[in-house]
């Protein structure tokens, strides 16, 4: 067989691999959607759940989906670029560093359970946070974090050696150079990264059952006050996300509308993270269009 | 002239490597000095030991000493962002930042701290106008610098090192990447510039330094073999090495 025939044979298997991924992406979404959109309304996103009657809705746990996010990259965002940073551009090759980077890719291996467990043992009982979103975005931060560092890290490593030289030659400091250089250039890929993390906080469940816990309590949306016990913002209530909702009526539900409220929670909670995703990335272009004048 | 640049007895290490070989010179004032030599032989290296680029390169071990102005830049009290921006540089690769053309010869002055719109656009205007690139963007500081050709980004580089005000710039092969027309263009303005500053270039075509440059420094394997002015060494060289390498017999 010529060299020529094997690489056509080669590529018109990669193709029809991907198009296959692609139809059962397409079919996979194509039925959630539909089995749960017809299910999905106004009442729905806003009203709390029912536990035996039926027309309950996801709004708290939609909320906490939301507000987890939020508070986990708050955490995870900055301490993951500093890592970042620090990994490709002050830590010397050694011992330590290679360790570091070792644990990272470790930690990045973790079944989310295992980490979830972590989070009971750490954040909930040791530091005495309880079911709680701290929690919760404490046990989601070692989840993605070590994604954060990587994604960081490579981003920074893959802007031109010429361009950090060009900085350096003009007299700008190291850490000039790196946040006005440098970090404009690794922002879509940082971005990227970021999207990836914030993707798999929003759909993650198994971490958050025993950290930001399986409940919600009785919330006051008019009450804004995160010191208050009943505001929608207190940090230190327990949170029940809307992946963990999908999971707790899949396997407990007791209304008689329950597999309709799963199928729409699942076609919200997937509408979520498209949307998200493709107006990060719209976002990340716009920026980096406007730091670097491109046309 | 006044030598502004003095090197003593420098040794360069990369590792276990002698990359610089007891090296002393004296780089006169307001004039062109040219390093020729074949490939390897440390030009990249001794210029860059001037505005300490080769700090950044680990296991890099230095004695000797190198003065500018009287001042030893490797010394305890110096401190390299002042040395860098008087020690400007141009490299073999045009290397634009990924900004507009206004940005980019702006970029140093701001981060230097100057804020003020009206400096700025004075700055930029005489960096460009220093460079010889002004009346050619003058309408469109606003486009990405990418979208100059070759020739003038590289001269946008050269007037991005103009705009922090050095005294020294540095040029390694910056014409390499060009072609014969927009070489000319810079090297004529290598001619202007060294009116008002002092010019070290790293160059492998030796009759761009037998045209531009005043003094000639010929290197060979981390050592100077010869240096004199540029007349002398390509019409009557001294040394034989030198005499095999100008007339294209190695190298
Ligand atoms: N970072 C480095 N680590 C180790 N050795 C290096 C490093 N940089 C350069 N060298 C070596 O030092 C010697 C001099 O390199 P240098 O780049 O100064 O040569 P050059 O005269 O500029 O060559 P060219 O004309 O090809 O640019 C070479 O043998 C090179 O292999
Ligand atoms: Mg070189």
């Amino acid at each position: 067989m010529s060299a020529k025939t094997a690489d056509r044979i080669a590529l018109s298997v990669i193709i029809a691999v991907a198009g296959i991924i692609m139809l059962v992406l397409a079919a996979l979404l194509g039925y959630l959607l539909y089995r749960g959109l017809s299910h999905v309304s106004w009442h729905f996103l806003t009203s709390v759940p029912q536990p035996f009657r039926k027309g309950g809705g996801i709004g708290p746990q939609l909320f906490n989906s939301l507000f987890l996010l939020v508070l986990t990259m708050i955490i995870t965002i900055p301490l993951g670029i500093g890592a970042g940073i620090y990994m490709s551009e002050y830590a010397k090759p050694n011992r330590l560093t290679n360790f570091i980077r070792l644990v990272v890719e470790v930690l990045s291996s973790f079944p989310s359970i295992v980490v979830g467990l972590f989070g009971l043992l750490v954040f909930v009982n040791l530091f005495h946070l309880k079911y709680s979103l701290a929690a919760g975005a404490l046990a989601l931060t070692v989840f993605n974090l070590p994604l954060m560092v990587r994604v960081t890290e490579q981003a920074l490593r893959s802007v031109p050696q010429s361009q950090k030289e060009a900085g350096l030659a003009l007299g700008l400091s190291r850490w000039k150079t790196i946040r006005s250089i440098m970090l404009p250039m690794a922002f879509p890929a940082i971005m990227t990264g970021t999207i990836l993390a914030a993707g798999r906080v929003f759909g993650e469940a198994a971490a958050l059952l025993f950290t930001a816990g399986m409940t919600t309590p009785r919330l006051d949306f008019t009450d804004w006050n995160p010191f208050h016990s009943t505001s929608p913002l207190n940090p230190f209530r327990p949170a029940e996300t809307l992946a963990v909702h999908i999971w707790k009526i899949n396997a407990e539900g007791r209304a008689p509308d329950a597999p309709e409220i799963a199928a729409g929670a699942s076609a919200v909670l997937i509408i979520i993270v498209l949307l998200f995703n493709f107006g990060a990335r719209a976002l990340g272009r716009a920026i980096y269009r406007k730091f670097t004048a491109t046309k | 002239m006044q030598a502004l640049i003095e090197i003593d007895r420098l040794n360069l290490f990369y590792g276990t490597f002698h990359a610089l070989k007891n090296i002393s010179m004296k780089i006169p004032e307001k004039a062109i000095t040219a390093f020729i030599g074949p490939s390897g032989c440390g030009k990249s290296t001794l210029l860059r030991t001037l505005n300490r680029m080769n700090d950044m390169i680990p296991g890099t071990q230095i004695d000797g000493t190198v003065s500018i102005a009287g001042a030893d830049i490797y010394g305890k009290d110096i401190d390299v962002e002042t040395l860098r921006k008087k020690v400007g540089m141009v490299f073999q690769q045009p290397n634009p930042f990924p900004k507009s053309i206004y940005d980019n010869v702006a970029y140093g002055p701001r981060l230097h701290g100057i804020t003020s719109r009206q400096k700025l656009d004075e700055i930029v205007e005489n960096s460009l106008r220093g460079a010889a690139l002004w009346n050619e963007v003058k309408d469109h500081l606003k486009r990405s610098a990418f979208s100059l050709s070759g020739g003038q980004q590289q001269r946008l580089c050269i007037a991005r090192a103009l705009a922090v005000e050095p005294d020294i710039l540095l040029m390694d092969e910056a014409t390499s990447a060009l072609d014969p027309i927009s070489t000319l263009k810079i090297e004529e303005l290598a001619q202007e510039l060294k009116e008002r500053y002092t010019i070290v270039m790293v160059t492998h075509n030796m009759h761009q330094a037998a045209r531009v440059s005043n003094q000639t420094v010929f290197f060979l394997n981390g050592e100077v073999v010869e240096y004199s002015e540029t007349e002398k060494l390509f019409s009557n060289p001294e040394d034989q090495r030198t005499e095999d390498y100008i007339s294209g017999r190695f190298g």
